[in-house]
């Protein structure tokens, strides 16, 4: 067992008193029961298959603290670049996994959009109906923070309601606690025809290191709709595991784009669960990566039921010694008959260092279903270069509006245009190119 | 304008340009014909530079300037334009922010300030007008999508914006119904000056209809084997290209 592993057991026989829905016997419970998996499985190897490409003992090595102090330091003037500034929106930022609630925007009109810790205490009913219940039991970061997150941000849309703007959710950490480990959660409930669109970061804004280990429960019921748009451009300070886990009743839709430019090691969980008929499910991503930094993919999209639709793109460049790892893993079920599930992840590498590990894998046990496939990975096309070139393009232009262009590609189904323009600044930002070239 | 002295060019050691000579002056325009697989193509992708051909004998000279020596973007800079056979389709990339790109680029290496957003506007609809193109050519993905005739359109169209001092159009005609090889014919005829120079690249008489060469060169296994006037493209359409053949057997 590694050392980290044996100081969260021992945090956790100290936090166990102290942490929120105390009060709420359901909660306790799941969280010793969490607690009691980690504590058989312990934390992942190279030797696990699902962790094969992406080695977490580097970043598990290091001595974090674990129940963390939040930090009244921060002013909005630190945080504001975080945000979409240019855009009026909810807000829930967190500071070391504490609620900030003067540098948040909460709301209880029409919908919820507030604590995790609040919910606990104010919908224990809602709480016991969703928590834990789309997030598989038996995996070690999940069941890891099941046992510890007492906070995060909780949003509950009512029947027929649409959010009149956006929510961005924002986990920040600081120097306060050294290097830290935090473990936040998400509890997301759209019900029945309502929209929501959600953006989130984690950002470290100090110099120690930190490593997050974070869970979002999502449920999308009849026929309600969801953007939910994931920036990841931390510092190389920083590592996040994220968990996402989607589950969609008839006719619902949901988008989930991540979009990775930061971070030391990133991974990212995304699990879908089509549980009802006419579902679209929308995953995609750009990762631009480059020296000392790693972003795993590992996505899931489970067809359970008929007629459902799922769409997967992910695009990666990757630079100088970085590396991408995606695993896409397609499951149609025997009743998911008229399954319609795309998937492609593209990748260019620009270094002679970088390294790409791609694995698509399709389970299929329905016999009338329409399923494709495709990586890649590859240089920017010559004749494309030279094409370009010809026209009087310098070459180190030609490749950026290259890389620009196939990266821009998977920004297609953002639906606010003020994230579209900023991830487009950020990709040409970490590209080194001129905007000029958008279309 | 461009000489071109006893140029000899390979791809990976197979040699396919094996001493051509030519020379092209301000205001004309040369035909270069020729059977499949002589050497038409290389001869233009060496002209405008690309990588994939090593050229281990001879001499371009480009006003005074040994072409050989520069990149394909400082080709393009000194007024060298290829019109591409096969052009590239690349997603992402608008029509309109590609030549305004490309143009921009130009005028920097002449150490001018870029092109007034009205002006690149004016003359970008004044050309595609020239083209008969709809003007969502513009925002639409560089190539992507097109069909072959508008591809080929779209080579013009960009000819026109960069008015080139020597511009290369290979293969233009191929893929073209009458219609569409009028309108890029009268296109290219539209941007002759005494000032420019057209090399045109073809297999057949057919378009010369359109433009009509000064000069008509048959170029067979990697050496121009006869040069004529307009005539000899007559004679070609007629007798074939086995004569020729059979001349240099």
């Amino acid at each position: 067992m590694t050392d980290l592993a044996q100081d969260l057991l021992s945090s956790f026989l100290v936090a166990e008193s102290q942490l929120n829905g105390s009060r709420n016997l359901g909660v306790v419970s799941l969280r010793k029961k969490a607690m009691d998996r980690f504590e058989k499985q312990g934390f992942p190897t190279t030797k696990n298959e699902e962790w094969k490409y992406t080695n977490l003992k580097p970043i598990l090595k290091r001595d974090y603290r674990i129940l963390l102090k939040g930090d009244d330091a921060v002013s909005f003037a630190d945080i504001n670049k975080y945000l979409l500034s240019d855009l009026d929106t909810y807000k829930l930022v967190f500071i070391n996994g504490k609620y900030s609630s003067w540098l948040s925007e909460s709301t209880h009109q029409s919908f919820d959009i507030c604590t995790f810790a609040a919910a606990l205490n104010k919908y224990p009913d809602v709480i016991g109906d969703y928590l834990g219940k789309a997030a598989p039991e038996g995996t070690t970061f999940v069941d890891l923070n099941t046992a510890f997150a007492d906070d995060g941000a909780f949003v509950r849309i009512k029947r027929d309601q649409t959010v009149d703007k956006p929510i961005e959710i924002l986990y920040l950490t600081t120097d306060e606690n050294g290097p830290a480990f935090a473990q936040n959660r998400n509890l997301i409930v759209v019900e029945q025809n309502a929209e929501v669109q959600i953006v989130e970061r984690h950002q470290n804004i100090g110099t120690q290191p930190n490593f997050t280990n974070f869970v979002s429960e999502v449920f999308a019921d009849v026929d309600a709709r969801m953007s939910y748009y994931k920036v990841q451009n931390d510092t190389l300070h920083a590592s996040l595991v994220d968990n996402t886990h989607v589950v969609q009743e008839r006719g619902s839709n949901v988008h989930v784009g991540t979009y990775s430019f930061g971070g030391k090691l990133v991974r990212n969980n995304l699990h879908f669960y089509a549980d009802g008929e006419n579902t679209e499910s929308h995953m995609d991503g750009v990762t631009i990566i480059n020296d000392g930094q790693t972003v795993d993919h590992h996505t899931l999209v489970d067809h359970r039921e008929p007629n459902c639709y799922s769409r997967e793109l992910y695009k990666g460049i990757y630079l100088g010694n970085s590396h991408g790892v995606f695993n896409g893993k397609v499951m149609v079920r025997q009743k998911a008959q008229k399954t319609n599930a795309f998937q492609q992840n593209d990748n260019i590498l620009l270094s002679e260092r970088a390294k790409v590990d791609t694995k698509p894998q399709l389970e299929i046990f329905a016999d009338d279903v329409k399923c494709s496939h495709g990586c890649t990975i590859g240089q920017l096309d010559k004749n494309a270069l030279f094409y370009l070139r010809s026209r009087g393009i310098p070459k180190k232009e030609a490749e950026g509006l290259m890389t620009y262009a196939f990266a821009s590609d998977a920004l297609e189904y953002v639906k606010i245009p003020q994230l579209e323009k900023r991830l487009n600044r950020v990709i040409a930002d970490k590209l080194g190119i001129n905007l000029e070239f958008a279309l | 304008m461009l000489k071109i002295k006893d140029l000899k060019a390979q791809v990976e050691d197979n040699q396919i340009l094996k001493g051509i000579n030519l020379e092209i002056n301000a205001g004309e325009v040369h035909a270069i014909m020729g059977p499949n697989g002589s050497g038409k193509s290389t001869l233009s992708s060496v002209i405008a530079g690309r990588e994939d051909y090593e050229v281990t004998d001879g001499a371009i000279d480009f006003e005074g300037e040994d072409l050989l020596d520069l990149d394909p973007e400082e080709r393009a800079h000194k007024g060298i334009f290829l019109s591409f056979q096969y052009p590239v389709e690349i997603p992402g990339v608008s029509v309109s922010n590609f030549i305004k790109t490309a143009i921009n680029e130009s005028r920097k290496s002449r150490d001018e300030d870029s092109m007034e957003a009205r002006e690149m506007l004016a003359k970008m609809r004044e050309k595609s007008a020239l083209l008969e193109m709809d003007k969502s050519y513009l925002s639409r993905s560089l190539n992507e999508g097109f069909s072959g005739g508008e591809k080929k359109r779209n080579e013009i169209f960009q000819m026109a914006m960069l008015e080139p001092k020597l511009a290369i159009l290979d293969e233009t005609d191929s893929g073209l119904d009458i219609d569409a090889l009028r309108i890029v014919a009268n296109g290219v005829n539209k941007l002759r000056s005494k000032d420019n120079a057209v090399v045109v690249i073809t297999h057949y008489q057919r378009l010369l209809d359109y433009i009509k060469p000064d000069f008509v060169h048959v170029l067979y296994t990697g050496k121009i084997v006869k040069s004529g006037g307009p005539e000899l493209a007559h004679e070609l359409e007629e007798r074939g290209y086995d004569w020729i053949k059979a001349e240099n057997a």
